[in-house]
């Protein structure tokens, strides 16, 4: 039997507020920090509203409902909040701490992966870390060098911690639940340029377990794995391919610590194709440890070559039609296709 | 900032002194027995000792409940029996049995248990600070009443986290006490190199909280500035940094030549012993006998020996261990 769980239509990132909204009020010990995430602290007439709620907006409205004990204001001191996070985790509060761009990790990483992600480990499996740390990814809005990167591969490397990464609304809101009610470290990267992208949410507080992959469009042809933003270029290249008569399909692994190997085993054995859309730079990357795990488990399936579509190995440029050349686009993934198919 | 002498003014009951001498004596002779069992092969790995300093955390954590958190550096072992973590896991920690504190997967680098408040022991020099401002926030978010204690060393101090930490728990008003141990030396570098600041307690003013300077060989001068300053924390006051000024009768690590500071140097710290210091000043007081001390000293070296004894029967682990608890699944 089907439950039908009513749905309405928002925005990724109003789906990612209603998680965080619904995960506050379940667990008075949820506590959201970073940089600007109410903002205005301590100005007197904002002293139950919030300047900003994040410079996207995401943790807007936020601080009038729960108040500045919960939401707190950080200052911008990477190592300290996420390192207080990563401690606060560990001994009876279970923060989110919002990391404003990932490509900032390089200011905090210490306490993200040598203290928080191996405490369990090292402690004999006698600590947890039920911390998510929320952060944005991706090119596509000019930001430039150091405000554009993915780096979710360098994450994913890393044992203890777990990556989501999800691409619609509804993945959003049901990822973030679930990474918050975990209790392990949780990296949960956001593609700016899906903030405004709309699609149907489930109301409650459902939540969608962490590893498990989910096909976005069905096929019979050419498997293509996308993350993130990626399987919306891949939704658009399958659209022209299938004028063309050829039939993609299209699996998102919507985490990829733990990646959900056996989804994309199958969907290979079923097309015996494979092409990965990856955003994040091509050398030690996901699209390399998917192609890899494909070639060692599912060689016998493949009936071509495995063909990556990535950035370029070059840090994000600005100007536009640099960062249009950068950013895998639907047409770059059909041609991979087409070469397969 | 405010400069504690010797007082030996506080009122510390003898039941108390007499529980501080044992504890201070525990991680004498841990040292002593893990340096030796390191020198003839027992102990895997990097062993820090810090024989010498005793009267930091005892002198601290002496004052604190299991309700309490405190982070701790390299040079861990101390805090941890300061802290009441089991001596013979302890042991077995080190040397990587599966009867260890951590099972083993942890090391003298990685002691915790956080059930006792002990938040690990770090490899990461300064990695704690910021730690123990989350510990801090947990305790004033939760109300729990109890404070965080951050231990770390004169090298620490010049890490990004110790001045994010200050800057942090003074705006955010934490109940944490930062304990900075200055033994003189960031491995092989002399403190008067690295280090802008003739008193590390001085970098407190930047951050407008209270800084101490103590003489961190006395047990008495400790337990009175750290009774201050973790009484602010518990009154909502905010934080505080204590400097304690002691020094490290070992090297950096076992295995270093210390051919950095001479035999002079460590002969006059070694006749300020902070152990016999504190068995001298409770025998002036009429407080005990040598009868009594020479019991608790049989007491320590029978828990130390049954200790390694017990570790040294102990099975390693399983080599499939080491797949278990990276994740609570998967």
């Amino acid at each position: 039997m089907v439950v039908e769980t009513a749905t309405r239509t928002m925005t990724y990132q109003q789906a990612i507020t209603e998680a965080l909204r619904i995960a506050m009020h379940e667990d008075p010990t949820v506590i959201l920090l970073g940089e600007d995430i109410a903002g205005g602290a301590m100005v007197d007439h904002l002293i139950n509203d919030d300047a900003w709620g994040g410079p996207m907006g995401v943790t807007k409205g936020l601080v009038q409902e729960f108040g500045r004990n919960r939401i707190l204001d950080t200052p911008i001191t990477e190592a300290g909040f996420i390192g207080a996070a990563v401690g606060a985790a560990t001994t009876g509060l279970r923060p989110v701490a919002e990391l404003m761009f990932v490509d900032f990790f390089g200011c905090c990483m210490d306490q993200i992966y040598d203290q928080g992600a191996k405490f369990r480990y090292m402690f004999g499996g006698k600590a947890k870390c039920p911390v998510t740390i929320r952060t944005q990814i991706g090119a596509g809005m000019s930001a430039a060098g150091q405000h554009s990167g993915c780096h979710y591969s360098v994450f994913t490397h890393m044992p203890g911690i777990k990556c989501v990464i999800p691409s619609t609304p509804a993945d959003a809101k049901g990822l973030l639940l679930s990474a918050i009610r975990d209790d392990d470290l949780v990296m949960f990267f956001e593609n700016k340029v899906l903030y405004g992208t709309k699609g149907e949410v489930p109301e409650g507080n459902e939540g969608i377990p962490l590893g498990v992959a989910d096909i976005k469009r069905e096929g019979a042809d050419v498997t293509v794995v996308a993350i993130s933003r990626m399987v919306n270029q891949a939704l658009a290249a399958a659209q022209t391919l299938a004028d063309e008569g050829i039939d993609v399909e299209i699996v998102d692994p919507r985490t990829l610590s733990p990646l959900d190997d056996k989804t994309i085993l199958t969907s290979v054995a079923k097309t015996h194709r494979l092409v990965i859309v990856d955003e994040d730079n091509p050398r030690c990357s996901m699209a390399t440890d998917i192609a890899a795990m494909v070639a060692d488990r599912g060689f016998d399936t493949l009936d071509a070559p495995i063909k990556l579509v990535t950035a370029p190995h070059t840090p994000v440029p600005f100007s536009p039609p640099l960062e249009q050349f950068y950013v895998p686009s639907p047409e770059r993934i059909a041609d991979a296709v087409r070469q397969i198919a | 900032m405010s400069v504690v002498e010797t007082s030996g003014a506080v009122a510390i009951d003898r039941a108390a002194l007499l529980d501080m001498y044992e504890r201070m004596t525990q991680i004498r002779v841990f040292e002593d027995l893990a340096g030796k069992n390191f020198a003839a092969g027992l102990v895997p790995g990097f062993v820090h000792l810090y024989a010498g300093e005793e009267a930091v955390a005892v002198g601290v954590c002496s004052q604190l409940t299991d309700n309490d958190f405190i982070t701790s550096t390299h040079r861990g072992h101390g805090h941890c029996i300061a802290k009441g973590v089991d001596i013979a896991g302890m042991v077995a920690e080190l040397m990587g049995k599966s009867t260890g504190i951590c099972k083993g997967k942890g090391g003298s680098m990685h002691i915790a248990d956080v059930e006792k408040g002990m938040l690990g022991a770090n490899g990461i020099v300064g990695g704690g600070i910021p730690l123990a401002c989350g510990a801090a926030l947990t305790a004033k978010t939760l109300g729990t009443g109890g404070v965080a204690v951050c231990f770390f060393g004169d090298g620490a101090a010049n890490q990004g986290t110790f001045h994010e930490g200050l800057n942090l728990a003074a705006i955010w008003n934490l109940p944490v006490v930062f304990v900075c141990e200055n033994n003189g030396y960031a491995e092989s570098t002399p403190v008067r190199y690295h280090c802008s600041a003739s008193d590390i307690a001085n970098r407190a003013s930047a951050y407008e909280i209270p800084g101490v300077v103590v003489d961190g060989l006395d047990v008495f001068a400790v337990y009175e500035a750290a009774s201050e300053a973790i009484a602010r924390a518990r009154r909502g006051d905010g934080p505080s940094l204590l400097e304690a000024k002691t020094y490290r009768f070992y090297g950096h690590f076992q295995g270093d030549q210390v051919t950095y500071r001479t035999s002079d140097e460590l002969e006059t710290f070694k006749k300020r012993d902070p152990i016999i210091a504190l068995r001298a000043a409770i025998v002036a007081r009429g407080l005990a006998t040598d009868a009594d001390f020479n019991a608790i000293d049989t007491r320590v070296h029978q828990l130390l020996d049954d200790a390694w004894i017990a570790a040294k029967a102990a099975a390693f682990p399983a080599p499939e261990e080491a797949l278990t608890d990276v994740y609570v699944t998967y």
